[in-house]
């Protein structure tokens, strides 16, 4: 019982609450983030209907060309329509994004459900593995997987699955410690279900707001890892477009094709920020004690 | 046995495991490392003698040890690129990093504090909220991104700030100062919108507690209140992630030294990464993730000392 008054809004899933209509309000991080990113997604997925420009085709007559009719966000140092390497560009940031993210979560929800569950032992060992990889930063660690791997956008998201990996095993380590003990854990054990069913049926499902929320979060964190990893050329190679890429590209000719160092920019920060905003909005559907805040 | 001590201790195996992650992501690399190292077109006695200089021929475990060896004395290695031992190099040009993420996080600091007590003060007016969208914006900017843009703003359109490069701090101060504005303002503003939201949320939290409405309620005036009580209560978490926001600012330095053409020690592991020249990669990694790991453990103690509730008897 005890257990149960620490964690009532966990052990009590499914109850209806009502909130007076004068408290319900839009949940606008929840709308803009997800328009953002449907927005990001659906362009990228549409580049070939919505431009018919080749991202690749090397075209020395419209080199570094303004902004204008013909390329709306001009061409850059190889005569390549800006606007057309920024769609095709979304497609890098999105399967980077997802292959990392889940890599990260794979991996680091597998340990954090082993180590949470079993305790023990092997707790401590998984742990200290965990701490020492969190006792690098993100972005080092990120290019020391690249600097062994070699440069690509396969590699890239190996690293940043990598660097993924130990927030995810630090949070599902303890929601499974918050849920191991309650009493619908206890019921499915005594009912003889095996470890393995009581973790992916019974405990998983219940923490699986919580991740759902890192998720997101880390999905914007791979994005800006992707695109800081190919502004350093260790990630995405040429001629393939990517966002942090073409700013790379882009520094060689700041002064005369400034275009180039903005709009891809703009492309990162609006991925992120589509990102950060559907992880808050999801946080605070998600999670009643927020919903129920007066404030 | 005194806790600066015994913090140290918990710490070593931390230390232990980030040496041994370097060591062993290093070795994975697929192929020959000397081979790598020197490239397709070296001369097949070269590839040997290097070969032979690394240990190449020795099982993995005792090159393991030896490194560790080494590195406990302060050795790690000698550049190839460089020819050049690693710690010299890496000494050379620690100030230049040291310089960037101190002035950035001093920079988040200055800005966050007012702006979070001006927007905490006037929760969810027109204020508070700008403040909030500007954070939640801030945070999406890419730091690389931000310095192409103060480039493109202060050092072309404007030339107030020089474009690259780095003057010491002993040879002339004030060119040092202007030389270090852009990377710092590009490295902090990602920090400072991640600290104003930091410093709203504890100030916000303090103002609703019951010893302020007491306060007031003595009649104390609003500003008093405020500096005496709330701000020394509510700066301890904030004092707290920024000590530690100051190791991420050291991962961060890594592209903002690439962006401005700084010779420090994220730019030095770079071109070691690009020239294939893994001693200094390795030397690199090792001094910035132990500084991390040393930054944490001191932000434990200055929270211990700042804040006589927390004790790690």
């Amino acid at each position: 019982m005890a257990l149960t008054e620490q964690h009532p809004w966990r052990a009590m899933p499914a109850a209806p609450v009502v909130v007076p209509p004068r408290r319900r309000r839009a949940n606008l991080p929840l709308i803009i983030g997800g328009t953002l990113v449907c927005l990001i997604a659906g362009f990228s997925i549409l580049a070939p209907v919505l431009t018919s420009y080749d991202p690749a085709a090397i075209d020395p007559a419209h080199r570094l060309t303004p902004p204008g009719p013909g390329h709306l966000l001009g061409t850059d140092r190889l005569g390549r329509d800006v606007l057309t390497r920024i769609l095709y560009g979304g497609r890098i940031a999105v399967a980077v994004g997802l292959v990392a993210v889940v890599i990260g979560a794979g991996g680091g929800v597998t340990i954090g459900l082993m180590s949470g569950y079993r305790a023990g032992r092997l707790d401590a060992l998984l742990m200290r593995v965990v701490d020492g990889l969190m006792a690098f930063p993100a972005l080092l660690l990120a290019i020391m997987v690249v600097a062994a791997l070699g440069p690509g956008h396969i590699q890239t998201m190996a690293a940043i699955g990598v660097v993924l990996i130990p927030v995810f095993a630090r949070l599902a380590r303890a929601q499974t410690l918050a849920v191991r003990g309650q009493e619908f854990v206890l019921a499915a054990r005594a009912l003889g279900a095996k470890d393995t069913s009581i973790v992916l049926s019974h405990i998983l499902p219940n923490i699986a707001g919580p991740l759902l929320i890192q998720s997101t979060v880390a999905f914007s964190g791979a994005v800006l890892a992707e695109a800081s990893l190919s502004y350093l050329g260790l990630g995405t190679q040429p001629p393939t477009p990517s966002w942090g890429g073409m700013l790379q590209e882009a520094r060689d000719v700041l002064f005369v094709g400034p275009w180039m160092a903005i709009w891809p920019g703009v492309a990162i920060a609006a991925a992120v920020l589509g990102w950060n905003l559907l992880g808050d909005g999801l946080r605070d559907l998600l999670d009643p004690r927020l919903r129920h805040g007066a404030t | 046995m005194p806790l600066v001590i015994r913090r140290l201790l918990a710490v070593a195996p931390t230390v232990l495991v980030v040496a041994t992650v370097t060591f062993i992501a290093l070795q994975v690399i697929p192929g020959d490392i000397a081979q790598i190292m020197l490239g397709t077109d070296a001369r097949p006695e070269d590839v040997a003698r290097l070969r032979q200089e690394f240990g190449l021929d020795r099982p993995v475990i005792v090159r393991y040890a030896e490194w560790l060896g080494n590195l406990v004395r302060g050795n790690l290695g000698t550049s190839i690129s460089y020819h050049e031992p690693v710690a010299h190099l890496i000494a050379q040009r620690l100030p230049v990093t040291i310089s960037v993420a101190f002035s950035a996080m001093l920079i988040a600091i200055v800005i966050s504090l007012p702006l979070g007590v001006i927007a905490a003060r006037q929760a969810w007016s027109p204020v508070d909220l700008t403040v909030l969208a500007g954070s939640q914006l801030g945070l999406a900017v890419p730091t690389f991104w931000m310095g192409i843009l103060l480039l493109l703003g202060f050092a072309a359109a404007l030339p107030i700030f020089p474009l690259q490069g780095y003057v010491a701090l002993a040879s002339n101060p004030l060119e040092w100062g202007r030389h270090l504005v852009l990377p710092a303002v590009a490295l902090g503003a990602e920090r400072t919108a991640a600290l104003v939201r930091l410093v709203r949320a504890s100030v916000l939290d303090e103002l609703n507690r019951d010893y302020v409405r007491t306060a007031r309620g003595k009649g104390l005036a609003g500003a008093f209140v405020l500096r005496r009580h709330v701000l020394r209560n509510a700066l301890v978490p904030v004092l707290t992630v920024a000590s530690l926001q100051l190791g991420y600012l050291l991962g961060g330095t890594i592209i903002i030294e690439q962006v401005f053409g700084l010779p420090g020690l994220g730019r030095l592991l770079l071109q070691g990464i690009y020239s294939r020249d893994l001693v200094v990669v390795q030397g690199a990694v090792v001094v910035i993730a132990v500084m991390f790991a040393l930054l944490n453990l001191s932000v434990d103690l200055l929270y211990a000392r700042v804040d006589p509730r927390i004790t790690y008897d």
